[in-house]
């Protein structure tokens, strides 16, 4: 066996999806911005037929930063520290060099396919799971293709213990395994008939409430397995790269991570109060939504300690600034949800714009900065060049930390307008406002999220840049930076 | 100590992992299979030009904007009707409940709008509730819905979940031709009852455009 410090690792996977997390963030990024603006300006709504509208895109839009933006983000970040903790090279096993190299082709070209498809509304029709069985088919081997890399490079490695890292990710790869299959279970009816009707289509094993139990069980922790665990698997490697600090505390991390892992699956029934699921379920949803705040908040906390006695970095390292102002977003947005789970809260938020709200503090503050974050500290090291600019960084991260405080403000203020005019009655017990009063008061609301879409896609067209700059033009490296990242 | 022994075997990290995260689905999910799927008496499975029609819901995803769940709230039962019944949905696959209600709820619309107020709303929102920031649907006039398919999901559900579609419906192409004239006869029903000529016109000629579809699934809704 070789000695540690003469191993050199093989980025070409990594560097593979690197690129199309920022292609894909950019497309979702697009769409999303083109939703929000039709909200406040629905002229726009039939400039390209019936490709064009709120309804048809905004799958397009969830699917493209779910499955395209993090999902590429969390398997180039897997590409590239899994070697460094595990301590191996990808270059020692052919066999996983080759897995990994189809595992990328296809899960791009998989991407565009189940895109277009969207496009063209072929659609299971649940939210977050829309698309149909063959999609679903790719989707799974892909999935096992990165089980391989995962198993694989984990078999051949030389570090023994496994870093706290790889647990969030081995739960992302699990967690979302066992979601995704029971969730999307449907028969294609091409092949229940004798060759009738399209043979695209599928119908859902569940009906109903069981459905919707289903669904939510999977929505609500897809979210878990790919917005929460493996964002929170990043930060535990980068920032104490970047900070050249060691992790706060171990038995935090552990707690925290055992907590996560329990807890999370049973808030899923959330998203159901006051519906048709039994009453025992939606109250079990809610109280391990409150729960759920202990494990959140101690991974935040522990990343957040983390640096204490450097908080000057904080004003020093733009990559610092991205991550801690993540793990803060993460805070917000997990004490955000429990309020929201609540049942006397829920009947007011539920189906306002509050909920896109909070999704996108937790999605635009937390995943997004964290995916951008730790790729900015990746490029130096696969690229062996120095960041393009630091200006740019920190213009980039005014823009987005404003768009998203302007995205919760005013869907705040807009969901619960909504939410209390639905409701409002007067003297005599009638309803005082027609649903319509409802959709027009929130145009200036509406508004204002469209700027703030705009001024976060701006931002991550400077991201892009910087990056496609630092891969280019960046000054060059004679040696691999330790901790914090050089830029220019 | 267990969990450092944990760390260093990645198989039995997995194992223990998955075990812990299985546990909320069986104690919270599968429970309720057994009991919360039975329909309400009298409830009938949707016809194939109402399943078309749900298709058509879903195709252009009016779950984005549109909730079907009346919660028991008085503000909601004033406003939508009746609240939602668990065994209201027995036959809807998927269940389309929404989570958002930019646009209002769905699950009555059937008892307080008409196939005219539709066709006409379809069109252009805003013509017929003025300040609404919904869509122009236009497509649904041209495209033609996939009745074949509508047939095949009804079939399928009548087989894999004993949906109680009646002896005619069977897996074979012969059984589907015997069945359309049928569907055309509802599609028939409905074009009636609609102004626009070429929509007529398409219906006379068996081709359903995917708006008749729609309207007679959201009539359906009630």
């Amino acid at each position: 066996m070789q000695s540690n410090a003469a191993l050199e690792y093989d980025y070409t996977v990594a560097k593979l999806f690197t690129y199309v997390t920022i292609l894909f963030g950019f497309l979702g990024m697009l769409v999303g911005t083109i939703l929000a603006l039709q909200l406040a300006f629905p002229e726009l709504n039939n400039l390209i037929g019936e490709y064009g509208t709120f309804s048809r895109l905004r799958p397009v839009h969830t699917n493209t930063v779910i499955f395209g933006f993090t999902v590429s983000g969390i398997f180039a970040t897997w590409y590239y520290f899994a070697q460094r903790v595990l301590k191996v090279s990808m270059a020692e096993s052919k066999f996983l060099m080759t897995i990994g190299k189809i595992h990328f082709w296809l899960y791009f070209v998989g991407a565009l396919i189940a895109t277009i498809s969207l496009v063209f509304g072929i659609s299971a029709g649940k939210e977050y799971a829309q698309y149909e069985w063959w999609v679903d088919i790719v989707i799974v081997i892909i999935w096992v293709l990165w089980g391989v890399s995962i198993f694989g490079l984990i078999g051949i490695r030389r570090e023994k213990a496994l870093y706290v890292s790889i647990w969030y990710y081995l739960a992302c790869f699990l967690g979302i395994a066992m979601l995704y299959l029971f969730n999307n279970m449907s028969i294609p009816t091409y092949f229940a008939t004798e060759g009738l009707g399209a043979i695209t289509h599928s119908v859902s094993m569940y009906a109903g409430t069981n459905d919707a139990l289903v669904q939510w069980w999977y929505g609500h922790n897809a979210v878990a397995f790919g917005f929460t665990v493996p964002i929170v698997g990043m930060i535990y490697y980068f920032l104490p790269k970047e900070s050249g600090q060691a992790i706060y505390s171990y038995k935090l991390s552990l707690l925290s991570f055992w907590g996560l892992m329990f807890v999370y699956l049973w808030a899923g029934s959330h998203h159901l109060l006051w519906s048709t699921v039994p009453d025992w379920m939606q109250t079990m949803g809610s109280a391990f939504s409150v729960v759920l705040i202990l494990p959140s908040w101690g991974s935040a906390i522990n990343m957040l300690l983390t640096m204490k006695g450097e908080w000057n970095q904080l004003a020093e390292n733009p990559i610092i600034k991205f991550m801690v102002i993540a793990s803060t977003f993460y805070m917000l947005s997990t004490i955000e949800g429990p309020i929201q789970a609540i049942k006397s809260v829920n009947a007011i938020a539920h189906f306002t714009d509050w909920i896109p709200g909070h999704v996108h503090d937790g999605v635009l503050g937390w995943v997004v900065f964290m995916i951008m974050a730790s790729l900015f500290h990746m490029a130096p090291r696969m690229f062996k060049r120095e960041i393009y600019s630091k200006k740019l960084m920190n213009i980039q991260f005014w823009m987005q930390t404003t768009a998203v405080v302007l995205y919760f403000t005013s869907m705040w203020v807009a969901g619960i307008t909504q939410g209390m005019m639905w409701r409002a009655v007067d003297e005599y017990g009638n309803l005082m406002y027609s649903f319509i009063d409802t959709v027009t008061v929130l145009h200036p609301y509406y508004t204002i999220r469209g700027v703030s879409g705009v001024l976060y896609i701006s931002g991550f067209i400077l991201f892009a840049f910087n990056m496609y700059k630092t891969m280019t033009a960046g000054k060059e490296l004679s040696e691999e930076p330790q901790f914090r990242t050089p830029m220019a | 100590m267990f969990f450092h022994w944990l760390e260093k075997n990645p198989f039995f990290f997995a194992l223990m992992v998955g075990l812990v995260i299985s546990f909320a689905g069986l104690i919270e999910i599968v429970p309720n299979f057994a009991k919360a799927a039975r329909p309400v008496a009298d409830l009938k499975p949707r016809t194939v030009l109402e399943l078309a029609g749900k298709n058509v819901y879903v195709k252009d995803n009016c779950i984005a904007c549109h909730s079907q769940m009346i919660r028991p709230f008085k503000s909601e039962t004033d406003r939508y009707g009746e609240y939602s019944l668990s065994g209201e949905y027995a036959y809807d696959r998927p269940f389309l409940w929404g989570s958002k209600r930019t646009g209002p709820d769905l699950h009555r619309v059937g008892n307080y709008r008409t196939t005219e107020w539709h066709e006409s709303h379809m069109k252009d929102p805003s013509a017929i509730v003025p300040g609404s920031i919904m869509p122009k649907y236009t497509h649904q006039y041209t495209n033609i819905a996939d009745l074949e398919t509508a047939y095949a999901e009804a079939v399928t559900v009548k087989n894999a979940f004993f949906v109680p579609y009646g002896p005619e419906f069977k897996r074979t192409r012969a059984a589907w031709e015997a069945h359309l004239p049928k569907v055309l006869a509802d599609a028939k029903a409905i074009a009636d009852d609609m102004k626009d000529e070429d929509v007529k016109k398409a219906v006379a000629n068996g081709q359903v455009p995917e708006i008749v579809a729609l309207i007679a699934y959201l009539n359906s809704l009630k």
